[in-house]
């Protein structure tokens, strides 16, 4: 059963993963098995994806994460918030990322 | 935010097409030779010095100085590194130099001939994998045949038990057979052998055109060209399996564009690849050492040479008349070996075209209906009209 992603929590990148800035492109790299079906998959994020990830650093609750994308792409929070969940949901059900809290 | 929505994640199988928007990264794949060392004395090994030559192992690059290079290599976008020999795993710290690549973010190409895999090594591949099979060299089928070329007693057994300790464990592993006097007559065994214990219907490779030594220290040169088999052999091998082999020997002749002129290098593209011998010295491919074409990376940076270095190397021009008037006319580009490195280890030049390889070209050429026996490849004057008329008459 996954776990459903909360507002009020903090999540930052698993230590599962290594995630790598290359050419503009977020690439995720699995570090220990199970992550990838295959055994040579790598990831990558889409534009919102990328968008968002830069801010998933571990310290600020996700819904302080929301609040400051809406603030910048000047859009309603629940826009925003569909997609902040919607990846982060992506990225805890593949074990790239971690509730710290 | 306007952007596209799910799915936010997607999968790509790295070095595929479509990883990059843009041209791709300054690196994407770096080969390192950790040691020219091998606890096998391989009969045809272009490369190998004994596992104890303490001379070469002490200038061997230490674990401190690949871990930078592996940084600087990550920092240049590089996502794959085959760690090769020698025998990589001669080398003690072989895994502290693994783990340090896979924990920058790279997949780990590793060739080996599996006879040093411990328990702790094939648990340490299951729990951090290296995300590409791992390739082993296969000698031969039985001890008698496998020892004929390793020439290391104990060595079967030792391989068997390697890859029996990579099979238990789960992690995923290629083999690659070599055809020799000894395993010559095992080439079936080795592919039902590999289809069974790989669960991949694929054939595995099997190397046959053997180069002669990388560093050109020629004494066992005469051992290496003794071993090698002749291009009528080398077809009757490839046709064993029908003529899909020989049909795609003219699919590459179309390919491959027009003849090569006077430029040296045709391979790997820029922002490809780069290799670096155990010493820190960095090279065009693995087996290319002339000096012109390589850089002592303790002198500069990894990506000036890979930046400034490479791009210089591979625009460089041939003036060997010789070259101009075969190589450099000749149909034949995408099927022969002829090339740098075989320049090099054969005649100590870059741009001799190599009798051997040449002479094995032709009888592919011939094979596959695109020269007359007796015919030379670099005086066909329109090789695109050749290869267009062979492959018309062929599909009327
Ligand atoms: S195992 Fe490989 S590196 Fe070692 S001697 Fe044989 S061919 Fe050479
Ligand atoms: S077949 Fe001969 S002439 Fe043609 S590229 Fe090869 S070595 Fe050169």
């Amino acid at each position: 059963m996954s776990m459903k992603i909360d507002l009020g929590r903090v999540y930052g990148p698993s230590e599962d993963v290594v995630v790598r800035e290359i050419e503009g492109e977020i690439v995720i790299v699995p570090l220990v098995s199970g992550i990838g079906d295959l055994e040579d998959e790598l990831f990558t994020l889409n534009e919102t994806g990328r968008a968002i990830w830069s801010r998933i650093d571990g310290r600020r609750p996700l819904a302080a994460v929301v609040r400051e994308l809406a603030g910048e792409y000047n859009a309603p929070d629940g826009i925003i918030q569909e997609d902040v969940v919607g990846l982060l949901q992506e990225l805890l059900d593949r074990r790239m990322i971690v509730d710290r809290g | 935010m306007t952007g596209p929505g799910k799915p936010y994640v997607r999968k790509v199988p790295s070095g595929r097409d479509g990883m990059w928007a843009s041209a791709g990264p300054p690196l994407a794949r770096l080969d390192i030779e950790l040691t020219e060392r091998c606890n096998n004395d391989c009969v045809h090994c272009s490369v190998n010095l004994p596992a104890g030559d303490a001379a070469a192992r002490a200038r061997e690059w230490p674990a401190a100085s690949w871990k930078g290079l592996l940084g600087e290599a990550a920092e240049l976008g590089c996502l794959v590194v085959r760690l090769t020999g020698g025998e990589p795993l001669v080398r003690e710290d072989f895994e502290e130099i693994y783990l340090h690549a896979r924990r920058l973010g790279m997949r780990v190409m590793l060739f080996t001939n599996a006879t040093l895999v411990t328990e702790r090594l094939a648990r340490l591949f299951r729990d951090v994998p290296p995300l590409e099979a791992v390739e082993v060299s296969v000698y031969g089928m039985a001890a008698e045949t496998y020892e004929a070329v390793t020439r290391a007693p104990g060595s079967f057994a030792a391989f068997r038990r390697g890859l029996g300790l990579l099979g238990d464990q789960g992690v995923p592993f290629v083999v690659k057979g070599a055809v020799l006097p000894s395993t010559r007559r095992e080439m079936d065994e080795l592919e039902a052998w590999s289809a069974r214990i790989t669960g991949s219907p694929a054939r595995p490779s099997s190397a046959m055109l053997f180069d002669l030594r990388s560093r050109r220290d020629g004494a066992k040169n005469p051992l290496i060209a003794g071993l090698r088999i002749g291009g009528d052999e080398f077809v009757r091998i490839a046709r064993r399996h029908g003529e899909a082999a020989v049909d795609e020997w003219r699919d590459f002749c179309a390919r491959s564009g027009g003849p090569r002129g006077d430029r040296l290098f045709t391979c790997l593209a820029s922002g490809g690849s780069a290799s670096v011998d155990p010493y820190g010295r960095l090279q065009y491919c693995l087996g290319l050492r002339h000096p012109d074409t390589v850089t002592d990376l303790a002198a500069g940076s990894l990506r000036e040479a890979v930046t400034g270095f490479l791009p210089r190397v591979r625009a460089m021009r041939s003036t060997n008349p010789a070259y101009l008037e075969r190589c450099g006319r000749c149909f034949l580009k995408g099927l022969c070996e002829q090339c740098p490195a075989k320049s090099w280890a054969e005649y100590g030049t870059l741009d001799t075209p190599v009798e051997y390889f040449c002479g094995v070209a032709h009888a592919q050429a011939i094979a596959a209906g695109l020269l007359e026996p007796g015919e030379k490849a670099w005086a066909v004057v329109d090789g695109k009209e050749r290869v267009e008329r062979v492959e018309r008459r062929r599909g009327s």
